[in-house]
């Protein structure tokens, strides 16, 4: 990563305004970086471009392309004034500063907005840039506490403060400030930093084998209709689709377009890949802070407070797996709270070996140890589910083949699909039982499941702040049990799922001691009086008053 | 490893009242769902059978719903309190036991819905860090409700960390 302008600043340099002016308000006051005007002016522009070249074929086809422009381009001019004068405004009445214990921001000329953090509780300081703003030099800088007050009401964003934009020295000035971290050398890396992992242009392989590549050409073909669609050409798709299977058949057009599904999935994959994780860097930092760093067009920099680390989790998604490679995320308390938002990733899909050793780094844990297994109950419970709905998938086809209208070759087509559906949920079945496991890693209780998307928690015992122990009637039956450890970091909660009920209490007594060990009984089960065992003298008169 | 381990159930039953409760919630239910369709069954003559038979079938299980399941739950449903944590036993297809260490409480909330004020009763609602770590305990005596949150308040006053 490029530092243009010169860090010739030392670390002790609080806030002496640098380049920009102060505006007023007082001793300390900074205002954001003046170059935002030009990055929302080319935004906008580029914005309004996308929807003036349309409206201008539009209209000049209808009329002449001189009288399209005549109107467009001022509208377009007048848009992009509009938003630089509006920006100029909230320029003009934003301005921050950071005192010795709090960070302060105010902002807003109508409604304004006074908040302050207090530094101590300062936990992330993430800059991002996209690309405009990176041609100028700029960063967005996200300050936040990282906490959310749940008892005051559910949904309650974690306390920001952004700065849209400053300097990138200033933003980076900021981070090692409210971090309290050493500033950044000259050249660009700190002192006693340890990159624990570098991106490598080979992992983009692993990129195309996500869910995603379907997801993605899926919306690439709607935006493709929607676009025909405005121009009153739907039927296109289909007279051409039409010739083509004239020309060289029903089946070698199948194959054909599910062949350019595919390529556009591949493409779109490869592209948004390269664009969030090139150069991606994760770093272990001296103050206890691990950084993530990484973006092609717009860049990112997260750091997680070491403190607040409770455990990664090994994430290995079907098609990754298959090619032997596995994402790190980190499990902590403090970062956004949904679990699946990418700021929580340490290592995106990366062979098996570097993800042990970053999970290794990060957490002092040994992937790839072999865990308990579970009984074999389990297994087949995962069994009936896969015959159930295999059972219902048959039910479907056939009736699709004998009571609808579905012409003989796509009919044929159903079936095959709809066999090789049954044979994979059964394949699926059997691995999803043998993902099952855990054990006790140290610190750590180790918990695996999914076929799908397979994952491996590591969670520090120490982080576990609560137990839930569940068994349907069906988990009875079959002497299973799940049993769920609830922390305040990641996704909340990380269970082991159908687990032996008499082993896996034991497991939890011993993650944790002390705490279930007060509610479990070990004498041999006299069954039918297990219900009352310490009831209060009052059991006679149940349900009657 | 021993043969066989179990949780014990937790010590202490709800209010007894809380079955009455049940079963005026259930009642509720089923009237919510039943009289629409006895309204409408009596509005719209033509598909009167499609509306009566529905609202009759619904009706009865309502009733048996009413009678059978609250003793049901209210054998299942235990709560206890310790020096070291908070233990309950609820649902009933799917039992489900929580346990929340005191050195991790955060709140102690106590709750009381309309319904549930006219048979005396509150919730407890005991919550941690974790938005999943919430412990309930629902359809205590008001009084019981409320010297419960208070000495859990206490306890975990007097229990120092930072309940992450």
């Amino acid at each position: 990563m490029s530092h243009p302008d010169d860090p010739a600043d030392g670390p002790g340099d609080l806030p002496a305004a640098r380049g920009n002016p102060s505006a007023d308000g007082g001793p300390g006051w900074l205002v954001l970086h003046r170059d935002t005007l030009k990055v929302t002016g080319i935004w906008v522009f580029v914005l309004a471009l996308g929807g003036a070249i349309p409206t201008t074929i539009g209209v000049g086809s209808g009329t002449s392309y001189g009288i399209a422009l005549a109107w467009v381009v001022p509208a377009v001019a007048l848009v992009v004034l509009g938003s630089v004068i509006a920006d100029d405004v909230r320029w003009r009445h934003s301005r921050y500063r950071v005192t010795p214990a709090r960070m302060e921001l105010h902002k807003g000329m109508i409604f304004t907005t006074k908040r302050s953090l207090a530094r101590e509780r300062i936990r992330t300081v993430d800059l991002s840039a996209d690309p405009v703003q990176r041609v100028f030099g700029l960063v967005k800088v996200s300050i936040g506490t990282g906490e959310q007050v749940e008892a005051g009401g559910p949904g309650q964003t974690p306390q920001t403060l952004v700065l849209d934009p400053v300097s990138r020295d200033e933003g980076e000035r900021l981070r090692a400030l409210l971090l309290d971290r050493a500033p950044l050398a000259a050249d660009g890396t700190e002192p006693g930093v340890r990159v624990l992992a570098r991106w490598d242009p080979g992992w983009l392989r692993f990129a195309p084998l996500s869910f995603w590549t379907f997801a993605l050409a899926g919306i690439a073909v709607g935006g493709l209709f929607q676009v025909l669609n405005w121009f009153g050409r739907e039927s296109l798709p289909v007279d051409t689709t039409r010739d083509i299977v004239e020309d060289i058949g029903a089946t070698q057009t199948l194959v054909l377009f599910a062949v350019v599904f595919v390529l556009v999935g591949v493409v779109a994959t490869l592209a948004l890949t390269l664009e969030a994780w090139w150069a991606y860097r994760l770093e272990r930092e001296p103050g206890g802070t691990l950084r993530v760093r990484r973006g092609l067009l717009t860049t990112r920099s997260v750091s997680i407070e070491e403190q607040r680390v409770r455990g990664v989790e090994i994430v290995e998604p079907l098609g990754v797996r298959s090619a032997g490679a596995a994402r790190v995320d980190v499990v902590t308390t403090g970062l956004r709270a949904d679990p699946k938002s990418e700021a929580s990733t340490l290592l995106p899909a990366a062979p098996m070996t570097v993800a042990a050793s970053v999970a290794a780094a990060v957490a002092g844990v040994r992937p790839g140890g072999r865990l308990r297994r579970h009984p074999a109950a389990a297994r087949a419970r995962r069994l009936r589910w896969a015959l159930a709905a295999d059972a219902v998938l048959a039910a479907v086809v056939s009736w699709l083949a004998v009571a609808s209208p579905v012409r003989d070759f796509w009919a044929i087509v159903l079936t095959v699909l709809a066999a090789a559906a049954c044979v994979a949920l059964v394949l699926l079945a059997g691995d999803a039982y043998r993902s099952l496991g855990h054990d006790l890693d140290g610190e750590f209780l180790v918990a695996r499941k999914g076929s799908v998307r397979r994952a491996t928690v590591y969670l520090q015992r120490q982080g576990i702040i609560g137990w839930r122990v569940s068994q349907s009637v069906f988990q009875r039956r079959a002497g299973l049990l799940t049993l769920t450890a609830t922390t305040a970091a990641g996704a909340r909660r990380y269970s082991v799922i159908d687990a032996d009920e008499h082993e896996v209490l034991e497991f939890g007594a011993e993650a944790v001691p002390g705490l279930l060990d007060p509610f479990l009984v070990r004498d041999p089960p006299r069954s039918t009086t297990a219900m009352i065992i310490g009831d209060p003298p009052h059991h006679g008169g149940v349900g009657r008053r | 490893m021993s043969g066989a381990t179990r949780l014990r159930p937790p010590r202490n039953w709800l209010d007894h009242r809380v079955v009455a409760w049940w079963r005026a919630q259930v009642g509720v239910l089923t009237a919510v769902v039943v009289v629409p369709l006895l309204i409408l069954g009596l509005l719209i003559a033509p598909a009167r059978p499609w509306f009566l038979i529905p609202a009759a079938v619904l009706t009865v299980v309502g009733l048996l719903a009413v009678l059978l399941l609250p003793p049901w739950w209210f054998r299942i449903h235990r709560w206890e309190v310790t020096d070291q944590a908070v233990y309950t036993r609820g649902g009933v297809l799917w039992q489900v036991w929580r346990v929340a260490p005191m050195s991790r409480i955060q709140t102690v909330d106590t709750v009381r819905g309309p319904l549930q004020r006219t048979f005396g009763l509150s919730t407890v609602t005991v919550t941690t860090a974790s938005s999943a770590g919430a412990v309930k305990i629902e359809g205590l005596d008001h009084e019981r409700a409320a010297e419960l949150a208070e000495e859990l308040t206490r306890i975990t006053h007097d229990i120092p960390g930072d309940a992450t």
